[in-house]
């Protein structure tokens, strides 16, 4: 029976390897670090510079993320609070929802749950991938998010983007580089999906800029989650509890069972 | 003078005999604890009950906090679920704690209803337990549901008009059903009230009471084991089984152990895993529900996904009935089948460690279709899918429309007088 047992709890496990799926377009993959204090607030003073103009964080406030991300709640009045508002509130906007619509498309979106809704990898890729399209209303559009109504707010700091064509090593079925036989080095295709900046256009250098929207999406993966370091160190302790516990019914059990036979 | 009722067991002196006088409290005590006998030899199966049990605790009081703070209004709704994950202190456990548990009940519960299939546990004379616990199962989906709805993200208001939908797809009055149950003309704040009452009032009542029924038609007949013996026909000189230990403190004892076990694996979720990989809380429910865009992929929570398998099989008229009728009907008997269990089984022998090898194979064939149905219901349809689908549900029927003939057909392996 504890055969029986494992086979139904290994047919199950391939359900599990299955969640969340995904679009089509590639990623790129980070790792967010939410006990890094310094990429979490350089995020959060990009978030409030760039993103909250249009979009709210309204289930974030402002004194939560002083007390998490170790910031004196002075300085975040003074630097981060770019509105009237107190600490004590929620990350909003004074901008109309309806005229928002009426200007973009569609209200922008909240994005205090951005992270959990898409994940921390799209919303890295995403922040990269605007490129100049001259058919959209804001002159530019994004590959993991086709005709998406916003522009590319942070055009500043990463310069213009475009597609261009170029020579790209091509890659099978797996996604693995293709290697030539003969010389040993890796085959390439034409592709004209090429993400290239134009030099001179930011104010950043590319690995400038993808620091910061690492810092971006690090805030905003914290910002989903906010309580999640305190779940992972409670959740140590909670469970370092349940199996000591488990170890002394353990005995005690044995104890009590000895004499049935 | 004697007090109270002369036919109970009684302490001897002190504030319990007091009470003893005036309520059946050292009875109660023996008759469901110390003189309730099971037999010795429970293996791993056994412990899913209790385990049930304890989730329910669980789900009641974590659910009589998250009421405190949660607000039934279609404005309300997200924004307080949001509240409570980061303003309310402890906020987060307390709703992981819920939405977890919601998924734990339904493992659990699972695996109790397979320990009932594999040793015969719905047989002579446990007909009402496995009645009352198929009505449990029952009250428990219509929770799921209810409670689904209440976060009102994007997956709550599709995936409960995909269900609700179905109603609609009885002939004649399946509209006008569809719209008696929502109040609206669609899923509206009226809905998620009424909801919010069925969850938090009426469906609890029901299942407690059920509950209830359950475990005193248990304790009247005596568990049943893996050998399918009944430990009363061996009693020694006190009236005491012999295969029989007493639940208090043999077992209370032991189900301990398997306490600590779930809730260690049940922290590792609560604390490190809660979305439970997109299955306990699935992404799009991050984002407030909207009547005006239907999500890409609605699939229903990981629980109802069998069901909504069988359902998307059935892609053909018969009968003059159209398909989506039919795969209601289909839907709802893959349920209502299981009620009629105990008349199903022919077999002289109630343990699957006496059946024969067509009752094994069977029961192999009926769990394999389970789960492959099951995880056909949280991908998207295609032709290839559909007909496993369809293979797997003919199997799920299979099993128990057979039944009658494989129990009764089949070579039984003698039972032996004492349990191994």
């Amino acid at each position: 029976m504890k055969k029986l047992f494992l086979l139904s709890l290994m047919l199950v496990m391939p359900m599990f390897a299955q969640a969340g799926g995904g679009s089509n377009v590639h990623l790129d993959s980070i790792q967010t670090d939410a006990t890094d204090h310094a990429s979490l607030q350089r995020g959060m003073k990009t978030f409030v510079n760039y993103c909250l103009g249009c979009h709210t964080a309204q289930y974030q406030r402002y004194i939560r993320a002083a007390e998490d991300l170790h910031m004196p709640e002075d300085l975040v009045t003074e630097h981060l609070i770019l509105s009237n508002q107190k600490v004590g509130s929620q990350m909003t906007n004074a901008m109309d929802p309806k005229l928002a619509a009426k200007w973009f498309g569609a209200t922008p979106p909240d994005l205090t749950n951005e992270v959990n809704l898409r994940g921390a990898d799209w919303v890295y890729t995403y922040l990269r991938s605007f490129y100049a399209d001259d058919s959209r209303p804001y002159g530019v559009n994004n590959v993991v998010f086709p005709s998406v109504g916003m522009p590319n707010v942070l055009a500043e700091l990463q310069g213009v983007q475009s597609k261009i064509c170029a020579q790209v090593p091509k890659k099978d079925t797996h996604g693995v580089v293709m290697i030539d036989s003969l010389t040993g080095k890796a085959l390439t295709a034409q592709s004209c999906d090429v993400l290239s900046v134009e030099a001179g256009t930011g104010s950043l250098s590319q690995a400038q800029f993808d620091a910061v929207s690492y810092d971006l999406t690090n805030f905003m993966s914290y910002m989903a989650k906010p309580y999640k370091t305190d779940s992972q160190r409670i959740g140590m302790w909670a469970i370092l509890f349940t199996m000591l516990m488990t170890v002394v019914f353990y005995f005690l059990k044995k104890e009590f069972w000895r004499d049935v036979h | 003078m004697a007090v109270g009722n002369p036919n109970r067991a009684k302490a001897d002196s002190g504030i319990i005999r007091w009470i003893d006088d005036r309520f059946p409290l050292t009875q109660m005590w023996q008759d469901h604890m110390s003189k309730y006998y099971a037999a010795k030899n429970f293996n791993v199966w056994y412990v899913f009950g209790v385990l049930s049990l304890l989730v329910l605790v669980n789900q009641i009081l974590t659910g009589v906090w998250l009421t405190m703070s949660y607000e039934p209004t279609a404005e309300g709704a997200f924004a307080s679920v949001e509240y409570i994950m980061r303003d309310v202190e402890m906020g987060w456990i307390i709703r992981y704690m819920h939405s977890s548990g919601a998924s734990a009940f339904f493992v659990v519960v699972y695996l109790h209803m397979f320990r009932g299939l594999m040793y015969g546990s719905y047989q002579k004379p446990r007909e009402l337990i496995w009645l009352f616990g198929m009505a449990i199962y029952l009250a428990l989906m219509a929770e799921g549901f209810f409670g689904y709805l209440l976060p009102w993200g994007q997956m709550s208001y599709w995936g409960a008009q995909v269900i609700l939908s179905l109603a609609g797809a009885i002939p004649i009055v399946g509209e006008d059903l569809v719209q008696w149950i929502r109040g609206d003309f669609l899923i509206s704040g009226i809905t998620l009230n009424r909801f919010f009452s069925l969850h938090v009032i009426a469906l609890p009542i029901v299942i407690l009471a059920l509950v209830v029924l359950h475990i005193l038609a248990l304790h009247d007949v005596g568990s049943s084991n893996p050998d399918g013996i009944e430990i009363d026909q061996n009693k020694d000189e006190n009236g005491v089984p012999v295969d029989g230990v007493a639940f208090w403190p043999y077992h209370v004892i032991k189900d301990l152990v398997a306490v600590g076990v779930f809730l260690t694996v049940f922290c590792l979720v609560i604390f490190f895993f809660p979305e439970g990989g997109g299955y306990f809380i699935e992404k799009p429910n991050y984002e407030p529900a909207n009547s005006l865009k239907t999500p890409e992929h609605i699939a229903p929570v990981w629980y109802f996904t069998p069901y909504y398998s069988m359902l998307r099989a059935i892609t053909f008229p018969l009968f003059g009935l159209d398909a989506k009728f039919l795969g209601v009907i289909t839907m709802g008997g893959a349920i209502a089948i299981l009620f009629v269990m105990p008349w199903l089984d022919r077999s002289p022998v109630k343990s699957m460690r006496y059946k024969g090898w067509l009752s094994k194979v069977w029961l192999a064939i009926f769990v394999v279709s389970f789960v492959i149905l099951g995880y056909l219901g949280t991908v998207a349809a295609t032709e290839g899918r559909t007909l496993v689908a369809q293979i797997c549900t003919a199997l799920y029927f299979g099993y128990f429309i057979l039944m009658p003939f494989y129990t009764r057909m089949e070579a039984t392996k003698p039972v032996p007088a004492r349990v191994v």
